[in-house]
């Protein structure tokens, strides 16, 4: 029995900002659910079920907000699944909704992830109670400064490659209309001097807290043929967890990643990734986190990582362009984080990256971690159908 | 859909009123040994494991993180998790399966309601802006379902002291809750886990001398909005079922999510089970009901009475939110 093939055939996302103040849960959902039903030129009526994802439900106070999102989102009298696999749920959410076209069990689905985080303090909101965490660790940055430190000890890197990521991804941003942080007197010398927050996690390498949301409606072969617009086909996906904690854990290159990554290839049957692979939308939330991944992704040997991004390889009109859409680090509504790295992976190869497009993208790699760098979801979308 | 899916093993646990002295994975850990025990499997053999919880029980975010500690991740595995009952997450490892990916699932489900006040805390479920700050307990909100359907004359109080004395109604247990529902129409709130390995044709019938074939499964959501529905009908459950072909031929046993008796009622309706359906021989969520758990007992018990020779042909449904909002119902058959 053969897989069917899976397209993404219309794709929307809000403007990102740090309170939408203007809009209620569902009105933010249902802006990006109509973007992407309007980029794919269908209806409500079109959608055959529901898939949303998002982070902890105590970021909004809402238990299991998918059910009063039941009717913001057309699913009224269809089936709606909820995802929740921590950082990763937006990736770990269109691999689900994609499955559900891959087993032929729906023809479109619509698939979603959202925060929005004004409505509590993500940070505290992440920072587990005692007894179930060490009260040292503030939020996110706490927990992977240490980690951060490690790999600069490990690899030799210098200092200076955190800031010229997070210059770069801010530049990038300016490029992006729904990019969250945009500004456009950036200069890298404004990053290496900004507050040190988590050493050696400077403020401007770090990412925000946004409200919004993103939304794709996949389909099956014949919905890709009715489609208005060139569809991405998704080539390969693939989750892995593994334990938040134990001896052994290599948090640096967790081995999660790596299979994950490994797994995805060899469904799509990409021998080397760093030179097939033309565009890569990966989860950085401190900007230390892009040669890290690099390497536990497979693009650079261990230890090398750095040096690509020192090189300038993944610039915009670098040889392996990484985050042409600013990427975590210009907007992180955390639940829908996955989800737009996916979103803007897929836009790449369809062409439609706006003036974030990396020229002739096609092939490109969404990628989304969480948890304690336990939980991947990555998906490889291309331009071509998997089995043409 | 053209893979034949069985439900090979269920295991569960002791559910208590209160577990304060164990852990989530001190909860689980022994369920998942025994359902990997009942088929002879290990973890690293398993190809796709996914599991429902809520964090807004457990009281801390992330709270599934720590559960996979029950699983032994390691080497790192294939898995997902549903904020949901765990049903929708046999539901997602189903459809894995589906697609050929996986030959081998496990499913498990947990919750840990004695942290805090379960009816306070389900109010948080319910919208936002206009409901929630009203703090509507998900007891009267049943109770308001209950009236409807005495109003509509498709029940009345003796009717459902008849429902409640089938699974051994407490005595004593008949002051009101909330009008008109006594404490024998509610259920326990229990701690508790579940867990049900999934396997695909000839892997099942290896694993399993006789397999609960899963031969349809479909969920369905209704309008949050309790003003808009007709609390005494379940159309959701009614249009899961006819998409997962229970009305194809008739069923033996039926396992019923029904927390409150009154929802028994809506739900025998709704899926149009006559007198000859044995309808939770269980015992249903009247008599056990760890929260999170309880929707994926009913197709792990229904899934149990086929693998003893108990049933033919067996109906499983599951519920979610408040006044069954959401449903699934999955046909299991022996052969």
């Amino acid at each position: 029995m053969s897989r069917e093939p899976v397209a993404v055939v219309g794709i929307g996302q809000t403007k990102h900002v740090a309170a939408r103040h203007d809009v209620s849960i569902a009105g933010l959902v249902r802006e990006a659910a109509q973007a992407a039903l309007a980029d794919a030129e269908l209806g409500w009526a079109d959608v055959d079920a529901v898939v949303i994802g998002k982070a902890p439900d105590f970021f909004e106070g809402v238990m299991m907000p998918e059910l009063y999102l039941a009717d913001a989102l057309g699913a009224v009298g269809k089936p709606m699944l909820r995802v929740h696999t921590a950082g990763s749920v937006g990736g770990s959410t269109a691999l689900v909704a994609a499955n559900l076209i891959a087993a032929r069990v729906h023809r479109t689905v619509l698939t979603l992830a959202f925060e929005k985080q004004s409505e509590s303090n993500a940070m505290w909101g992440l920072s587990l109670p005692i007894p179930f965490q060490q009260p040292l660790l503030a939020g996110a940055g706490g927990f992977f400064a240490p980690h951060v430190r490690a790999y600069i000890r490990r690899s030799g890197a210098p200092d200076t490659v955190g800031s010229l990521v997070a210059y770069k991804d801010r530049r990038n941003a300016l490029r992006n209309p729904y990019a969250h942080v945009r500004d456009p007197e950036i200069t890298l010398e404004k990053v290496r001097s900004s507050p040190m927050l988590w050493d050696p996690i400077r403020y401007l390498e770090t990412c925000p807290s946004s409200d919004g949301a993103c939304a794709l409606v996949l389909s099956d072969t014949a919905g890709a043929r009715r489609a208005p617009r060139p569809p991405a086909w998704v080539r390969g996906g693939a989750m892995r967890s593994e334990p938040t904690m134990f001896a052994g854990k290599d948090y640096v290159s967790p081995r999660a990643g790596q299979d994950c990554a490994a797994d995805v290839y060899r469904q799509a049957g990409i021998a080397e990734p760093r030179r097939e692979i033309d565009v890569v939308e990966m989860y950085v939330p401190f900007s230390w986190y892009e040669p890290m991944w690099l390497e536990n992704l497979g693009f650079a040997a261990e230890g090398e990582g750095w040096k690509l991004t020192e090189s300038g390889v993944t610039e915009l009109d670098g040889d392996l362009p990484v985050n042409p859409s600013g990427g975590v680090l210009s907007t992180n509504p955390i639940g829908a984080s996955g989800m737009i790295r996916f979103a803007e992976a897929a836009l790449q190869v369809r062409g439609q990256a706006g003036e974030r497009q990396v020229d002739g993208a096609r092939l490109a790699l969404g990628h989304a971690y969480g948890g304690g760098s336990q939980f991947f979801s990555m998906w490889l979308v291309g331009s071509e159908r998997p089995d043409a | 859909m053209t893979r034949d899916v069985a439900i090979v093993a269920f295991g569960q646990s002791e559910h208590r009123r209160d577990s304060s002295e164990f852990s989530e994975v001190e909860m689980l850990m022994p369920v998942l040994h025994a359902v990997l025990g009942q088929v002879g499997l290990t973890t690293d053999q398993i190809d796709f494991t996914c599991s429902g919880s809520s964090d807004y029980l457990a009281g801390r975010a992330f709270s599934f993180t720590m559960a996979l500690d029950g699983v032994g991740a390691w080497p790192p595995i294939a898995e997902s998790h549903v904020e949901m009952d765990g049903a929708w997450a046999l539901y997602e490892a189903w459809v894995k399966i589906l697609t050929g990916e996986a030959e081998t699932a496990l499913v498990y489900a947990y919750g840990k309601s004695s942290p805090g006040e379960l009816r306070d805390v389900l109010t948080r479920q319910l919208d936002p802006y206009y409901v929630a700050p009203l703090w509507p307990d998900s007891v009267s909100l049943a109770a308001l379902q209950a009236q409807s359907l005495i109003d509509a004359g498709l029940t009345d109080e003796r009717r459902l002291a008849a429902i409640a004395a089938r699974y051994g109604a407490r005595t004593g247990a008949d002051d009101y809750v909330v009008r008109p529902l006594r404490r024998r129409d509610c259920p326990p709130i229990h701690d508790g886990a579940a867990a049900v390995v999934l396997a695909a044709g000839d892997t099942a019938r290896r694993l399993c001398p006789r397999p609960a074939w899963i031969r349809g499964m479909d969920h369905r959501i209704e309008a949050h909005s309790l003003g808009v529905r007709d609390l005494s009908d379940s159309p959701s459950t009614r249009q899961a079922a006819e998409r997962a072909g229970a009305f194809d031929a008739p069923v033996d046993t039926a396992e019923l999510h029904a927390p409150f008796s009154s929802q028994e009622v809506v739900l025998r309706r709704a899926l149009r089970l006559g007198d000859s359906v044995a309808v939770n021989p269980s015992g249903g969520a009247l008599v056990a009901n760890p929260v999170m758990a309880a929707g994926l007992i009913r197709l792990g018990e229904a899934a149990a009475r086929i693998h003893r020779g108990q049933s033919q042909r067996a109906l499983a449904h599951a519920t979610s939110g408040p006044c069954l909002q959401q449903n699934l119902v999955a046909v299991l058959e022996a052969s």
